[in-house]
């Protein structure tokens, strides 16, 4: 039977419609697709993720340059291993896990005494007396400096949780941390919020 | 040890510990159920998922005002996939669950259809599986399925099952290369699919088609039915 090409390219514009018209198809649809080698798909995958995997890592990294780096080296991975996805976690969790562990690897070969002087950024106008702070800056704006000022690991829970929207079972799987020792962190990190913002001027009466 | 204890000892109770993820909504229903009792019997516990809740919703807008990659992520990666090496698609017998289903939409319904219209249909869909077949890479053309109604009297014809790590390229490469034609799908959970192998064929013939066959490595056995 002679192949009809035209038939063959029409299909395939109709599912290029369907995937991109389609916000129903799945994760997993897609990274099923890109095992396939769809490039379609991949375009797709990132178009969908690639915003919150930079503001993970680039709160990690805190250098946009080298977050953006990351996120497409991240996303390359997907391509390369979306064959041996198995679908046991989320394609979102999947995608954080990649993104930490790329983050860290940037994180660990940068010299000590840079973390330590972006940490001290982070933390600014300590100078001022908790009363001239409060006049200065609103407290939702005192609260998110305080949020930017936490530790890597206590910044990483609390986005995991707050903003990612992740599951203790998901924050445990994307972090590789038992899911008792997820709740325990969330904890320390929110105890520590509530020391920044004690020594912003900010009491809230816990803990 | 006594710093473990005192850690220990200021840990609030899990339903507190819970309050984070009861805001953010990612909480089974169960636990959600039991973090909702808790807030409404103890004022003290709700004042406190007020400030988990004020935290949210700033921890919301820091992400949010973090913005977003500049167009050089998706160039580059996209650059970077362009220069990986072309892969082969290696799709696993999910073509048998695949041709199961095709021959399960064939009847009744479509063959309760007028005999030309029938036929049109299993033309139509061959020419599908044919386009399939060629966009996964084979290059061939050709139906490399037809329907079981099909079925020619006097042909021969052999029960074929394939290894589970057969591909489509696989099949469609033996399918063309001895000019066989599947015909019907397994009708029991054996796997064998029934595949028209030549319009006639002498036993000597046969005999040493069935030992090429069974030589083919995307063949599991070859069984050939009265």
């Amino acid at each position: 039977m002679p192949l009809n090409l035209t038939a063959i390219s029409r299909d395939k514009l109709h599912e290029s419609r369907d995937l991109t018209a389609n916000p129903a198809t799945s994760d997993e649809v897609l990274i099923g697709r890109i095992a396939n080698g769809d490039r379609l798909a991949m375009q797709v995958l990132f178009a969908r993720h690639h915003v919150r995997v930079y503001r993970f890592v680039l709160r990690l990294v805190r250098e946009e340059a080298t977050a953006e780096d990351l996120i497409s080296e991240v996303f390359l991975d997907v391509w390369r291993q979306a064959g041996r996805f198995e679908g046991r976690s989320q394609v979102s969790t999947w995608l954080l896990a990649i993104a930490r562990f790329k983050a860290l690897s940037v994180l660990r070969r940068k010299p000590e005494q840079e973390l330590d002087e972006e940490m001290a950024e982070a933390i600014e106008d300590t100078s001022d007396t908790p009363d001239v702070t409060l006049e200065k800056k609103q407290k939702a704006d005192v609260i998110r400096q305080c949020l930017s000022g936490l530790s890597a690991d206590h910044r990483e829970i609390i986005d995991l949780v707050y903003y990612h929207e992740k599951s203790v079972e998901e924050a445990a799987e994307i972090i590789g941390i038992p899911e008792a020792t997820v709740k325990t962190r969330m904890f320390y990190a929110r105890k520590k919020l509530a020391e920044l913002l004690k020594a912003q001027g900010i009491e809230r009466g816990w803990p | 040890m006594n710093a473990i204890k005192k850690e220990a000892n200021e840990l609030p109770e899990d339903i507190e510990l819970l309050l984070p993820w009861h805001a953010a909504g990612t909480l089974s229903r169960r636990d959600a159920a039991r973090v909702e009792q808790a807030l409404a019997n103890d004022n003290e516990l709700a004042a406190r998922y007020e400030l988990v809740r004020e935290e949210l919703g700033e921890a919301i807008r820091l992400n949010e005002n973090l913005g977003a990659p500049s167009a050089r992520a998706m160039e580059s990666l996209f650059q970077k996939i362009d220069a990986e090496p072309k892969r082969e698609v290696k799709t696993s017998f999910q073509l048998g669950a695949w041709l199961t289903e095709l021959f399960a939409s064939f009847s009744p319904r479509t063959l309760a259809y007028g005999a030309a219209g029938a036929a049109f249909a299993i033309v139509l869909q061959a020419g599908i599986l044919a386009g399939v077949f060629v966009k996964q890479g084979t290059g061939e053309s050709g139906p490399m399925v037809i329907a079981g109604k099909h079925v020619v009297e006097d042909a021969a014809y052999l029960d074929i099952r394939f290894k589970p790590n057969a591909s489509v390229t696989d099949v469609t490469r033996l399918l063309s290369s001895n000019q066989a034609v599947i015909v019907d799908s397994p009708k029991s959970t054996d796997g064998f699919f029934k595949v028209r192998v030549a319009d006639k064929l002498s036993d000597d013939q046969m005999t040493a088609l069935k030992k090429t066959l069974r030589d083919n490595p995307a063949v599991d056995l070859v069984v050939q039915r009265q």
